[in-house]
Formats: C-alpha cells, sequence, structure tokens
C-alpha cells in the first residue's frame, strides 16, 4: 500500500489553522512535560503529594484482588510439594536434628548474653511498630521499583520510614498519601542499604540491580570478604534502617563485589511493618557538633534523594 | 415519527458512546498497572502505549496531534514514571510518525511493526533515562525481556483494536 502521508488540510484555511494549532499545543505540551521532569531533576519529592494522592486513589482497587491473586500463586507450590514429598521429609528430618542441637547452643547463648546485658546496664532498643499493613501492587512497568502500602499518613506513616517483613528488610517509604503510600523496594537501582555480614561483621552496602537481585560491595578494598551463603543483616549505619534487620543471602561473589537475594519476597510476603526512621545514638560528649549532627539525622529520609 | 426520531437519537448516543472506544481500550491498559502483583522487576510491557500506537496504525487519523499529552500524563499517574515523560515521550513517538509517515513512499504490515518497535523501545529507554535523571538509577539488561515481550505482543494489539475497531463501525 502507498503512503497516503498525513492528513492534507486543503485550501480551507481554518482546517489549516486547526492543524497549525495542534502540533503548537503538542510541541507546548511536550516541553510542558521536559518542564516537569527538570522539576524532578532537582526537587525528586516535589510531586510526592500528587504520588501520594494517586495511590490512595488507586490502592483499594489493587487491595480487592491482592487476596485472591496471593492464593492463586501458591498451587504451583503445592504441586511441587506433593511430588517431592518422600525426599523432603527426609531432608527436613536430617535439618531438623541439626536446627535442634543449635537451638540448644543458641539458647545458651541468648543467656549469657542477657547477663552480659545486665552487667553494661544496657536498655534494649524496642523496635516500635507504627503500622502493619499490605502491599498491594507494583510498579508494573516502569524501571523504578516501587510498591503502593495500604497506608499512609492517617496511620502515621511518613517518607523515610523503614518497611520490613517477618523474613527481612522490604525498602522504605517515599511518598505517602492519606490512606496508602509508596514504597522503594531493595532491588531498586537507587537504594542503598548499610549492612554487614553476620559471620564476621564485616561492614559493606547493598544496591538493588532492578532485576530482583542485589548487589554487595564491601566498604574496604581489597580482598573479597564474601562467601556463598552469607547472611547480610542491616547495620544502623547513617540511619533510617535500624539494624539487625536480616537483608539478604549472598548467591554468587565476583571479585570483591557479590550477588545477593532478598531474604523478604515482597511477591509472596502477607504483610509488612513500618518502622519510625532509625536515628543512630549520637555520643554526648561533643555538644555542639553532637547537636548539629543530630539534628541531619532525625531527618534522614528527607534529604537522601530516594 | 416520534418514535423513529428517538430511535435515531438511540443510535447517535450509541454511536457517540462507541466513538469512544479507541480512548477507553487505551486507559484500560494504563489501569493494567493496578494488578495486584509484586513484580521484582519491570516485567510488563507498556500497554497503554501499544494500544495507543496500534490505534495510530489502524487509522492514522484517529488520534490528534497533541493526544499523547493526556494520555500520556495519565499513563504516568499510573505506571510510576516520572510525571511529564510520557507527556514528553508519546508526543514525540506521534510527531516521530507523522514525520515519517509524510517521508514514507510505502507503508505495509512489517513496516508498521517495524516502526512501532522502534517506538516503543525508545519508549522504555527513554523512561528508564528518565527515571534514572529524577532518583533512579540506569539498568540496561534487566529492561531487556520487556522490550522483547513488548515487540512480540505488538501484533496482538493490533489485532485486538481492530476487532474493535469492527465492533465499533458494525453499528
Amino acid at each position: 500500500m502507498a503512503s497516503q502521508g498525513s492528513k492534507r488540510p486543503g485550501f480551507s484555511r481554518r482546517a489549516r489553522f486547526g492543524l497549525f494549532a495542534g502540533y503548537v499545543v503538542a510541541i507546548t505540551g511536550a516541553l510542558v512535560g521536559a518542564g516537569l521532569i527538570i522539576i524532578a531533576i532537582f526537587d525528586p519529592q516535589g510531586f510526592a503529594s500528587i504520588r501520594g494522592a494517586v495511590s490512595t486513589v488507586t490502592a483499594p482497587v489493587s487491595a480487592s484482588g491482592r487476596g485472591a491473586v496471593q492464593s492463586g500463586g501458591r498451587i504451583d507450590d503445592y504441586i511441587a510439594n506433593w511430588w517431592n514429598a518422600g525426599r523432603q521429609n527426609a531432608e527436613l528430618r536430617a535439618e531438623l536434628d541439626i536446627a535442634r542441637r543449635q537451638l540448644i547452643e543458641a539458647r545458651a547463648t541468648e543467656l549469657e548474653n542477657r547477663r552480659l546485658r545486665q552487667l553494661v546496664n544496657l536498655i534494649e532498643g524496642e523496635s516500635e511498630i507504627i503500622v502493619t499493613a499490605r502491599l498491594v501492587n507494583s510498579s508494573l512497568t516502569s524501571a523504578r521499583r516501587t510498591a503502593t502500602l495500604f497506608a499512609g499518613r492517617n496511620q502515621g506513616v511518613r517518607s523515610g520510614q523503614p518497611v520490613s517483613a517477618a523474613d527481612g528488610l522490604v525498602g522504605r517509604i517515599i511518598d505517602s498519601g492519606s490512606s496508602a503510600s509508596r514504597v522503594l523496594l531493595l532491588t531498586d537501582r537507587s537504594n542503598i542499604v548499610p549492612v554487614r555480614l553476620t559471620r564476621d561483621g564485616t561492614p559493606a552496602f547493598t544496591t538493588g540491580r532492578g532485576d530482583g537481585q542485589v548487589e554487595v560491595r564491601a566498604l574496604e578494598a581489597g580482598r573479597s570478604p564474601f562467601e556463598e551463603g552469607d547472611v547480610l543483616i542491616t547495620s544502623g549505619t547513617g540511619g533510617i534502617y535500624p539494624p539487625n534487620v536480616p537483608v539478604a543471602v549472598i548467591i554468587e561473589v565476583f571479585g570483591d563485589s557479590a550477588l545477593a537475594t532478598p531474604l523478604a519476597n515482597p511477591a509472596s510476603l502477607d504483610f509488612a511493618i513500618v518502622q519510625p526512621a532509625y536515628e543512630p545514638i549520637v555520643e554526648e560528649d561533643d555538644d555542639p557538633i553532637g547537636n548539629g549532627s543530630a539534628g541531619e539525622t532525625a531527618t534522614p529520609g528527607f534529604s537522601e534523594t530516594p | 415519527m416520534s418514535r423513529l426520531r428517538a430511535a435515531d437519537e438511540n443510535l447517535a448516543l450509541v454511536r457517540a458512546q462507541l466513538s469512544l472506544i479507541p480512548a477507553a481500550t487505551v486507559i484500560a491498559g494504563s489501569l493494567l498497572c493496578l494488578v495486584p502483583l509484586i513484580a521484582q522487576a519491570p516485567l510488563m510491557p507498556p500497554i497503554a502505549l501499544m494500544i495507543f500506537l496500534a490505534w495510530r496504525f489502524l487509522r492514522p487519523e484517529i488520534w490528534p496531534i497533541w493526544a499523547g499529552l493526556p494520555f500520556g500524563l495519565f499513563d504516568d499517574l499510573m505506571s510510576g514514571n516520572p510525571i511529564g515523560s510520557g507527556m514528553l515521550l508519546w508526543t514525540a513517538i506521534l510527531l516521530a510518525l507523522d514525520f515519517a509517515e509524510n517521508r514514507a513512499m510505502w507503508r505495509d504490515y512489517w513496516i508498521d511493526w517495524l516502526l512501532a518497535t522502534g517506538a516503543l523501545t525508545s519508549y522504555i529507554m527513554g523512561a528508564m533515562v528518565l527515571n534514572a535523571l529524577t532518583g533512579g538509577g540506569w539498568i540496561f539488561w534487566p529492561l531487556l525481556p520487556q522490550i522483547a515481550a513488548t515487540i512480540l505482543l505488538f501484533p496482538l494489539a493490533l489485532r485486538l483494536c481492530a476487532r474493535l475497531d469492527r465492533r465499533r463501525l458494525m453499528l
């Protein structure tokens, strides 16, 4: 078929003007779009209120279907479990034996730990929970990895608060509407989490890769401290994320970095917990400087670009 | 006579409703982002843009040249891309297609698919770049499955729109 080209307005002056006006509107609108992006480059949180309002409107829609999707998603698990029942049984028995032994050791350690804590009169950091809510949907087409949490400012959720689940860390709040908010997942490219190895406490940080896994890098240069199977927990450095929350497990080591899988899988989790943004305790002997840095760490979620 | 006129008015109303089908399908494509799934990677193709382009290829005069602005803005609000990126990229795609159509000597199914491939790929990459500029990060490899799925699913979107178009014009 020969190409017809776009609509020819002919000799009608009005039609020609209409076509021209269309182009003017289109190009002006595209420039306005570019302007909005430039605003967002300088102030990434600038449109947070609009985003929050949109998620407040859309979250109930997604929430109504979430239960069905979750129960449907487990069917393949049921079948696989049925198929592997015998082998799995033997494996689990062996695992249970080991776990029982370790449990006894852990109890002894816990007892000793408690005694030592009492000795140094350490107040245990009670981690209060702001709200427990569902993750209802996520950015499916966008390159960003965000999810919508069905709880917002009315429940006390604010931008910068960490979100975790029973299995581990999920991410942090980036904007909150009145009854829903958006969570920047651990796997987003811009989400950097300070962690340490449970094995020896080596400090490191994780960066999302955008494909469901995170990249781990050590803070010190030199020989790679990572091994396959190492578990990472948050270190609490820099605020926002409270210490000792499980984050990820290392599955592959390349040179001085490693690839890890997050322990909490947002796709299968029922509820997520929002906690207040963690503020590292500032030492009291350098008061004037301490005050200044305390002021900075008080709002870590706002000063940092998401 | 009055009954005839009433039937006529009724038909006019139905026609008016049917003429909203193209716009409604694009908006429905944006709303698909609300599916209650938590994805760990960008998996879903940009369905709203695919439907928008499918209508554009079926009926080149269906969208005014500024149609990318409202649809793009709505898609930004739903998809989580930075606000304004859809307005910019969708309009740029429409202008580019307009330009290409005036230049092209020939068009058929394969040329349409090729143009759509170019438009959709540049949209996905462009949205990633704009995301990266506004506080996100640069990613490339996780986008490849999405791009492949988009290219392969585009003929399906074209089919869907063709079927709806027939439904729209039969009455």
